[in-house]
């Protein structure tokens, strides 16, 4: 290789001016150095130790032919573990623990079946099969200028002769026509959906029963333990428990019960009553409540999972999907995370024999935040 | 052979000999294949896409993963509708689960948990669904991140780009329809929040609601209307945009990266018989064997863990699956605060932004990408050759910058996992992924230019002075000094054949009249703008003449030791 070639300069086409000579006087001029490296082509084919040797070949074989053997021997233990292995045994496994003994070995099976073909079908075609390149040319994706011109004629030619272009009342009708035609179909789709939301999402089971006139006939529900579906006393909420709450008789539905459920379920916690805070919210939240014990829905007000969590020591609720956290002794305002307004409480008192009663429903929606909300 | 020794009937001499008998085996292939060809003449398209060729290289397998684990997944949903039960009907459970029994649950609970318990295989096939239903949206993913990196979305693969965002898209709908089917308790309560997230949209939000769910939450349509988008609607639309998205990969014929024989109108390669036909054949069985050796060992979704789904029933650190934490991390981080109210009328903008706002906005922004990066570079050519990512530095850097904006919202979807695991407050770090939301992707914008920008000069390096060879020399003057080696011609073209930078050029605005067009005028300012900021301190290629001055400058070692070039 001599001193200029390295650069990969084709000295048979130089793409740049002529070389300089010294006796033409200032002349500019790159001395016959191309501007841009040209491709060098693909470099030397080399042979694989399969192509060169026989030994090696048949070596390749072996191996393909093994991979091929794993995969019967897998198919085979699938078979063994599908009409031998009850569906119930268990097996200890390292790393993962109890699990089905019929899962791992069809599952184990199956694999090998399915990788000793594939690995076998792969090791086949990088030793045996040729690995020399083969080069296809590329044309531009475009048709032709007549082709498309050819197009555009047919198109028009086509509106022509059909005279759409000539009968405006055709063109308008036709236009409307296939506008519309779709309409049916998605009316029926749309309005048979479901029914409309009305008012469904503001009212709960704390309601009270719906009368023939439409109006709730307001009942003082009793609170009742979820899921042991019994009224509660003020003695049974100690100071740091919490209770799961549904109003009575929702736990007797059948149908309905987890539409209902979705929307009324409360929790029932006790604090002492000068933890509540000494702002209007605080007061509010005691008054409230019952010698301390406050119940507030458990449906968070982000998308609506349930507030689970509480944290007795600073009385704080945190919804465990997006981490919203409620501080129930301000009236359960969000303190932290993506809730936009505080949980709905419910006002309780106690009934005559002693039981914990909602003295009203809801007095605003509970739930996550819709447009009508308000 | 002498003349008297040839039967009347045979050749003459100088003709060819018969060509040998084929194999009866290969006949009768031949026979079947004369049968189809006789009613369909499909033996000339077919015998040139068997000959067609496919470039090499390792990343472009990951495509083909995600197409055979979709093929996979839909294999096995077809034998999973066999046994499972669409219905929100109430039922008990008796089936061989023991700490289950007796109790009520949907009649899909229940008919999930005897496949996972009472069908022979049944576990198998489920987790096999699960696992390549996972696969399949891990490996679209890493498949569109190479195409963005590599600049394969150019012209004339715009449309493919497009296709191929609605296939993602499609699959993350179609995977949350799945895990919402087995009516367990972290599948409703995924259907929980879809419904808090359809409620919050502006106006039409609880009519959305009550239309898709036929009523209040949960209601007994949910399930049966997801079943049949989830079995139907989606996988008829997967596989018709699939099967346009491979047709138009043949058409177009696949890009290819840059190297030596490697151009713009040609392609190196293997054709598909025998290598591909062997290779792409085996890899759909690497892969559903590879699919099968998970779901033999590593469960996953073990739906009998929590029980039936109830509404006010919930348990900690409930994900959805991996890519839809994205959303359900900035659901996460969105402050509260930005809910509130007008007319009486909320806009829960925690929620709507989160929810309904993150997935269109990402896909619209990638949707569009090669419109707005062709109309800032001005580029209207059509490009079969890959770019390194180092060589499109603002390109990679901005991949990187969005990229870093998801893997911040999807740690985000985990930050009771991290708070627990690390035992940090879940508070902090909540405001510490608020914060990276923003400057994360700065940061990574800035990094990954900087980044690119000195692998590019490394590259100038590599071609200019050659490799260091780490062997010393002892000069004539007693001085030490380290041989380098030049690089060959093969591997310096690599490093050399991207283009530089083009000029920058605007259209007129002026009209035909010579009147100022001052939307022209702004457009070209925008675009200036953009352009500038696109090509900022771009590294333009090596230059044969660079290359020599780069040799002259080295002196008399250079001529001295050969083909060997040493430094000072």
């Amino acid at each position: 290789m001599s001193e200029h070639t390295p650069t990969g300069a084709q000295p048979e086409e130089p793409i740049g001016s002529e070389p300089v000579r010294l006796d033409q006087g200032h002349v500019q001029g790159s001395g016959g150095i191309p501007e841009r490296f040209a491709n060098p082509g693909l470099p030397p084919h080399v042979l694989r130790n399969a192509d060169l040797d026989d030994k090696a070949a048949k070596r390749a074989e072996g191996q393909v032919a093994i991979l091929f053997i794993l995969s019967i021997l897998g198919t085979v233990l699938f078979l063994v573990a599908y009409f031998m292995v009850d569906v119930r045994t268990q097996v200890w496994v390292p790393f993962t623990n109890e699990m089905s003994l019929s899962n791992l070995l069809l599952g184990l099976g199956l694999a090998f079946s399915l990788l000793g073909i594939g690995l076998g079908a792969v090791h086949w075609a990088k030793t045996l099969m040729p690995d020399t390149e083969v080069v296809e040319m590329r044309h531009p994706m475009r048709s032709s200028d007549e082709d498309r011109q050819g197009f555009v004629d047919t198109m028009l030619e086509g509106g022509e002769s059909s005279q759409l272009t000539r009968r405006p009342l055709l063109k308008a009708t036709f236009g409307a026509a296939m506008g519309l035609f779709a309409l049916p179909l998605l009316i029926q789709l749309g309005g048979s959906m479901g029914p409309l939301p009305r008012n469904d999402l503001s009212v709960t089971f704390w309601n009270g029963e719906k009368g023939k006139d439409g109006k709730y006939v307001p009942k003082k529900l009793r609170l009742h333990r979820d899921p042991e579906d019994t009224p509660i006393k003020p003695s049974d909420v100690t100071i740091g428990s919490v209770f799961h709450i549904q109003p009575e008789g929702l736990l007797e539905l059948h149908d309905d019960i987890l539409n209902e459920m979705s929307k009324a379920s409360v929790l029932l916690m006790r604090l002492n009553p000068t933890d509540f805070q000494e702002t209007d919210k605080g007061r509010k939240a005691r008054e409230w409540g019952y010698e301390g014990i406050v119940a507030y829905s458990k449906v968070c007000t982000h998308v609506g999972c349930p507030v689970g969590l509480y944290e007795q020591t600073t009385h704080h609720l945190l919804c465990p999907c997006h981490q919203s956290t409620f501080d129930v002794t301000n009236d359960c305002e969000v303190i932290f995370g993506p809730a936009g307004h505080p949980l709905p409480q419910l006002k309780i008192g106690v009934d005559s024999e002693g039981y914990l009663i909602a003295e009203q429903p809801f007095q605003e929606p509970v739930g996550p935040s819709f447009w009508e909300r308000g | 052979m002498t003349a008297n020794t040839r039967p009347a009937d045979a050749l003459r001499a100088d003709d060819a000999p018969a060509v040998a008998p084929a194999s009866p085996g290969l006949k009768k292939v031949g026979g079947v294949a004369g049968w189809i060809d006789d009613r369909t003449g499909a033996a000339k398209g077919v015998g040139y896409l068997m000959k067609k060729v496919f470039p090499d290289h390792w990343s472009f397998m990951l495509g083909e993963i995600a197409m055979y684990s979709m093929i996979v997944c839909m294999l096995t949903g077809v034998f999973l509708t066999f046994w499972f039960d669409p219905s929100m009907a109430h039922t008990t459970y008796e089936g061989s689960y023991a700490p289950l029994q007796g109790v009520e649950m949907s009649r899909a609970y229940a008919s999930t948990l005897d496949i996972s318990f009472d069908v022979k295989g049944g576990l198998l096939i489920r987790q096999i669904h699960h696992w390549s239903a996972l696969l399949f949206i891990v490996a679209l993913s890493v498949h569109m991140l190479r195409v963005f990196f590599t600049g394969a979305f150019r012209k004339p693969r715009e449309l493919n780009w497009i296709i191929g965002c609605v296939l993602s898209l499609l699959a993350l709908v179609e995977g949350f329809a799945g895990y919402s089917l087995p009516d367990d308790l972290l599948s409703g309560t995924g259907l929980r929040a879809a419904q808090g997230f359809m409620v919050a949209a502006p106006v039409i939000g609880s009519y959305l609601s009550y239309g898709l769910f036929g009523g209040t939450f949960p209601g007994d349509d949910i399930i049966p209307r997801l079943y049949s988008v989830h079995i139907l609607l989606l996988p008829a639309l997967l596989i018709a945009l699939f099967t346009v998205h491979i047709v138009l990969v043949a058409l177009q014929k696949h890009t290819q990266y840059p190297g030596p024989g490697k151009t713009n109108d040609n392609v190196v390669g293997f054709p598909v018989m025998p290598v591909y036909a062997a290779k792409a054949g085996g890899f759909f069985f690497i892969v559903f064997g590879g699919i099968a050796l998970i779901s033999a060992l590593v469960q996953i979704n073990a739906v009998w863990v929590h029980g039936p789904y109830e509404p006010n029933a919930t348990t900690a650190g409930a994900q959805p699956d991996w890519y839809m934490g994205f959303p359900d991390g900035a659901l996460r981080l969105l402050p509260g605060f930005m809910e509130f109210e007008t007319f009486g009328f909320t806009w829960a903008f925690p929620v709507i932004i989160g929810a309904l706002l993150v997935i269109p906005a990402f896909y619209g922004g990638m949707m569009a990408y090669p419109f707005i990066e062709a109309w800032v570079t001005g580029d209207k050519r059509e490009h079969h050759l890959l770019d390194r990512p180092r060589n499109v530095p603002t390109r990679t850097a901005l991949g990187m910058a969005a990229l870093t904006l998801y893997g911040v919202l999807m740690f985000a979807a985990s930050n009771d996992i991290i708070a627990i695991k690390f035992g940090m407050s879940i508070n902090d770090i909540t405001w510490i992924l608020r914060v990276l939301t923003f400057v994360g992707p700065v940061i990574a914008f800035w990094a990954t230019k900087r980044i690119c920008l000195s692998l590019q000069r490394h590259d100038r390096d590599l071609v200019l002075h050659g490799r260091e060879t780490g062997r010393l020399e002892r000069g004539a003057a007693g001085d030490f000094h380290e041989v380098h080696e030049p690089v060959d011609e093969q591997t310096r073209w690599t490093l050399v054949q991207h283009e530089e930078t083009p000029p920058l050029e605007l259209t007129s605005t002026v009209d035909a009249n010579g009147v100022a067009n001052k939307k022209g005028a702004r457009k070209n300012k925008l675009r200036a703008k953009l352009h500038s900021f696109y090509f900022d301190g771009a590294v333009e290629p090596v230059s044969p003449a660079e290359l020599e001055a780069a040799h002259h400058e080295h002196g008399h070692e250079a001529i001295e030791s050969g083909d060997k070039i040493s430094t000072h």
